[in-house]
């Protein structure tokens, strides 16, 4: 065992002497291998990032909304069907929600208007999101004025920013007073946008969420998890699509590895069949070869997810994100916050790793075969 | 089909081994027809030369295997907030009819190409390839287990469906599957068609042809583990317990017996095993209830959590390595009678019966310090 | 003790531009002497000495070699069908080379060029490092371990190459044209070194065309060949 052990040892130091050796090659490889790693890598950190945001995000969200259709469409939903569905067994509360979108032409952006359930601001006020504060440079105290439906100007009055931590949700976000925004929408009173349900027994939210839609049939209720479930797919199949895309990349990158690895130059051929003739043999080569792929492989895959990391989580995807985002006017300037697993090490791991072994493995073999004799008639 | 990186990863990984598998079947088969090893020939010195790349290929195919059944279960934990009803691994493999096959699947094919990494070894130690041909005939049998791994493992991913809003217009509010997943946590045993007169006989007496027969219709309806949990679940954990123990004990007395005297080595082979066998019902019948420290958690995939300390990756992995190595001995035992392995045999079969303890020994006593550390009792020791 | 019986060795057979090396020869190379081959170009030397020392296979015939055995008491082995693993430890043990060409590695230092035999052996580290050492002390070049190889002169490439071949204490030197790279003086001096090993128990095989070597005075026995074929045979 001892000897064994000894023996890979002195393979070892060969396999980094003759890394060494060969410089230019095998820097023109690391670095290749490093940018794959490094870009599959932020794909998959960032979209999982991502995720995970939205997971928490919508982990404050209501457990049921009850909308109304009206042909197909989304329409407001009278306050009185509030009475109805709290008289449904299993359900706590139910209350209406005003919220709406308000598109703003002087920055040609869309603003959430809302009316918080909790500590509303007084008439005439408006909280704002960061998002709205840049973008209209406005600050606490300064006057805001928004257009109502009926086509008269309004003025309001900032009376607070909401926090940045938040600026993932609310960047874009206005908080006012019940009063103000049925004025400024010519919202009727008997109208609400929505109505948030709380229930009793989170397991019961199915059965109760089919007892609405049977009392009220032209209402659509939707339950958190199937958002929480369709965002995490959304989410996986973004970051799925962009991995698809990348293997055109990974790809290529395993037909440079299996050139680089063929490409036995007459220097190379010769030393194997030196190291032949004096005694080692095939497995003891395939061996030098094998670590020469681990070492590759370790060092670029520790530096390509090192850069992944900084790119996603410091510089949060500076690369990616105009393709991943989408566009928009009001961008929240946040920071994802740094998530990494060693699952998604792992999946990252088997998408470049793996595919680089692989198209090693022969290469390696056929270097490893050269007859020692060739060596003794050259 | 979800398309999840990890998903992405698993179809690579496979798709490469069923490439290498292929490639060097293909060569296996050549071997086997024209091997002679007494001619100089270049031909027989191109054969001699392409073992060493078979070896190779299935050492990483080895390596790769490893990989992908944990990476198989880890997706489909990850999965598992996409399916209603669906808490972890358990429930997502059952999904659709493919998962638990494929997870079958993959855990013979690990320890089928760690099984030929050993004959490998084995017939390099003589000078005259004596295991050749069994060798490459057992790669000629692996090499269609691996496709169909492959195949049902991306038809496993094909089927999957995931519980989510599809239109704008409509929801979902879909009732939680009746599925394994709630199988695994209570003990009531599941309701199917099939196995409705199967449960109530078996609160009885079972008759062992109506286990049999009921449990060939499960493998092809998928009902398999549905089966196997009601069975685990019917079986007292005394019994278990009792089998778990008497196995291992089994198991080590003849190991050591092998290892110290040579005797036995059969014997040894077949306690390890029956103990690996007995320990996967340990572990869904009373192990992961100690782990959990609940009367009803039955899910051997939580085990591989960060919450129970990934205690799961030791736990299989030693179970795992001491199957191998202990089929290993028994698999190489009638070859011990060869001229050129006389030798060398025997010191591979301890260092395998050695190999096989050290990791039952992890196992069991991972498993044996924890029930006797926790304050957790199932009121049985 | 070496024995080859009715060794040919063809390349490219079966092909038009196949040709046999080695026709047929019947050989017993005794232990513990010196036994040079000579021919012209073209006489199949570098072929029987590749077959000799274990890096080629016969296409006929059959090679043994006899070697002190761990009781103390010979061993007689057929290498001929030998796999490869078992060859290249037999050839790792029992021969060292020293090729026409030298062959040593270049990029890497003196001393860990004398190292590589010794890798495969999995021998610890630091007594394989004194070992190379002392070897290359013997030979005069204990004071420059580190040197590239690229920078040494013709003689001094030769006694590392030597230093090399010795490394694991091998019962036989396999020598390939020595003295073609060397001038008179080196080349007295190598077949003294040849001698002092014979002295020391081992044994040499040289291919060599070189009179200096043939016509030497410790050389036991001189083989002539010519197309493959053994054509004279003194001592």
């Amino acid at each position: 065992m001892a000897s064994w052990i000894e023996k890979q040892r002195s393979i070892m130091d060969f396999t980094l002497s003759s890394l060494m050796r060969r410089k230019g090659k095998n820097i023109a490889l690391f670095l290749v291998y490093t940018l794959v790693v490094f870009m599959l890598g932020s794909a998959l950190f960032f979209t999982q990032a991502l995720k995970r945001e939205a997971a928490l995000i919508l982990k404050d969200a209501p457990e049921m909304v009850v909308q109304r259709l009206l042909g197909g469409r989304y329409d407001t939903i009278p306050v009185a069907y509030v009475e109805k569905i709290s008289t449904i067994r299993g359900v706590v509360a139910a209350g209406p929600r005003l919220w709406g979108y308000y598109f703003d032409p002087s920055v040609g952006a869309n603003y959430t208007l809302q009316v918080p359930r909790n500590n509303p601001p007084g008439r005439g006020q408006i909280i704002i999101g960061n998002g709205i504060a840049r973008s209209r440079t406005v600050s606490q105290g300064d006057i805001m004025s928004l257009r109502g439906y009926d086509g008269l100007v309004r003025n309001y009055t900032v009376h607070g920013k909401l926090s940045a931590e938040s600026e993932l949700v609310s960047a874009d976000l206005m908080l006012m007073a019940e009063a103000d925004f049925r004025d400024l929408f010519q919202f009727p009173a008997a109208l609400a946008t929505d109505i948030v349900v709380t229930v009793r027994n989170h397991t019961e939210l199915p059965t109760i969420a089919q007892k609405v839609a049977d009392l009220l049939p032209d209402t659509r209720p939707i339950i958190r998890e199937e958002m929480v479930r369709t965002y995490e797919a959304v989410f996986d199949w973004r970051g799925g699509v962009v991995l698809v895309l990348l293997t055109m990349a990974l790809l290529a990158f395993v037909i440079f590895a299996w050139e680089k690895a063929s490409g036995l130059s007459a220097e190379e051929r010769r030393e194997i069949g030196i190291l032949k003739a004096i005694g080692w043999e095939t497995s003891d080569i395939i061996a030098v070869k094998t670590y020469e792929g681990l070492f590759v492989s370790f060092f670029s895959f520790i530096c390509g997810i090192l850069a992944a990391y900084g790119h996603v989580f410091f510089s949060s995807a500076c690369l990616f994100a105009p393709a991943l985002k989408g566009w928009s006017v009001l961008y929240p300037a946040f920071r994802i916050t740094p998530f990494i697993d060693p699952y998604q090490v792992a999946v990252l791991f088997f998408l470049t790793v793996a595919p680089y072994t692989v198209a090693t493995i022969v290469p390696s073999w056929r270097a490893a075969i050269v007859d020692p004799d060739a060596v003794m008639r050259s | 089909m979800i398309l999840q990186p990890g998903i992405i990863a698993l179809l690579l990984v496979s798709l490469f081994m069923t490439g290498m598998i292929l490639y060097s079947s293909f060569f296996g088969l050549r071997i086997i027809r024209r091997w002679d090893l007494q001619s100089g020939s270049e031909e027989q010195l191109a054969l001699e030369r392409r073992t060493y790349l078979i070896s190779t290929i299935l050492a990483y195919a080895l390596v790769f295997q490893i990989g992908s059944l944990f990476l198989f279960v880890y997706t489909a934990d990850s999965l598992h907030r996409l399916f209603v009803g669906a808490m972890c691994a358990a429930g997502v493999l059952n999904i659709d009819p493919y998962g638990y096959p494929t997870f079958l699947l993959k855990i013979l094919n690990l320890m089928l190409a760690g099984l030929w990494l050993i004959i490998n070894y084995a017939d390099n130690q003589a000078y005259d390839y004596p295991l050749l041909r069994k060798k490459y005939i057992l790669l000629i049998i692996i090499a269609p287990l691996i496709v169909t791994e492959s195949v049902i493992q991306l038809l496993y991913f094909l089927e999957m469906k995931a519980d989510v809003i599809t239109s704008c217009c409509g929801s979902l509010f879909s009732p939680p599957r009746g599925n394994l997943s709630a199988e695994i946590v209570s003990i009531t045993p599941v309701q199917t068609a099939m196995t409705e007169s199967l449960a109530q006989s078996l609160k009885t007496t079972p008759k062992t042809s109506d286990l049999i027969l009921a449990c060939c219709e499960g493998i092809f309806t998928g009902e398999a583990l549905a089966l196997i949990m009601t069975i685990v679940t019917a079986l007292r954990v005394q019994t278990v317990m009792a089998g778990f123990y008497l196995t291992l004990a089994m198991t080590f007395a003849s190991g050591i017996a092998y290892y110290i005297k040579g005797k036995l080595g059969l014997l040894f082979s077949f306690a390890s095993t029956t103990f690996f066998l007995i320990s996967c019902v340990s572990v869904l019948s009373f192990i992961s209830l100690y782990f959990y420290e609940l009367p009803t958690h039955r899910c051997p995939f939580c085990l591989l959590q960060k919450e129970y300390g990934y205690v799961g990756y030791i736990l299989y992995a030693s179970l795992l390595a001491g199957a191998v190595s202990g089929l290993g001995v028994g698999i190489l035992r009638p070859f011990a009678r060869l001229s050129s392995l006389s030798a060398s045999l025997p010191l591979l079969q301890k260092r395998l019966t050695l190999l096989c303890l050290v990791t039952y020994f992890l196992f069991a006593g991972l498993v044996i310090y924890r029930m006797a550390s926790t304050d957790f009792t199932l009121g049985v020791l | 003790m070496i024995k080859l019986l009715n060794v040919r060795k063809g390349f490219n057979l079966g092909k038009p531009n196949e040709f046999t090396a080695v026709n047929g020869i019947t050989l017993t190379l005794e232990a513990n002497r010196i036994t040079v081959l000579k021919g012209p170009s073209g006489s199949g030397k570098t072929t029987l000495l590749s077959l000799i020392g274990g890096m080629a296979r016969p296409t006929v015939g059959r090679i043994t070699l006899r070697r002190a055995g761990k009781n103390g008491a010979d061993a007689e082995i057929e290498v001929t069908s030998l796999p490869e693993r078992f060859l290249a430890e037999i050839r790792c043990r029992t021969f060292g080379f020293i090729f026409q060409q030298l062959n040593l590695v270049k990029g890497i230092s003196v001393l860990e060029n004398v190292m590589l035999p010794a890798y495969p052996l999995g021998e610890n580290n630091r007594v394989v490092r004194a070992r190379a050492q002392a070897l290359l002390d013997t030979f005069g070049l204990g004071d420059r371990p580190s040197a590239k190889v690229e920078w040494l002169s013709g003689g001094e490439a030769q006694r590392v190459a030597m230093a090399r071949a010795l490394m694991n204490d091998p019962p036989v030197i396999i020598a390939d044209e020595p003295t073609a790279h060397l001038d008179s003086k080196l080349s007295v001096e190598f077949m003294e070194i040849i001698s002092r090993l014979k002295d020391e128990g081992k044994t040499a095989i040289i291919a060599s065309h070189d009179p200096l070597v043939f016509g030497a005075g410790m050389i036991d026995r001189v083989i002539s060949l010519r197309d493959g074929m053994i054509e004279g045979d003194a001592p």
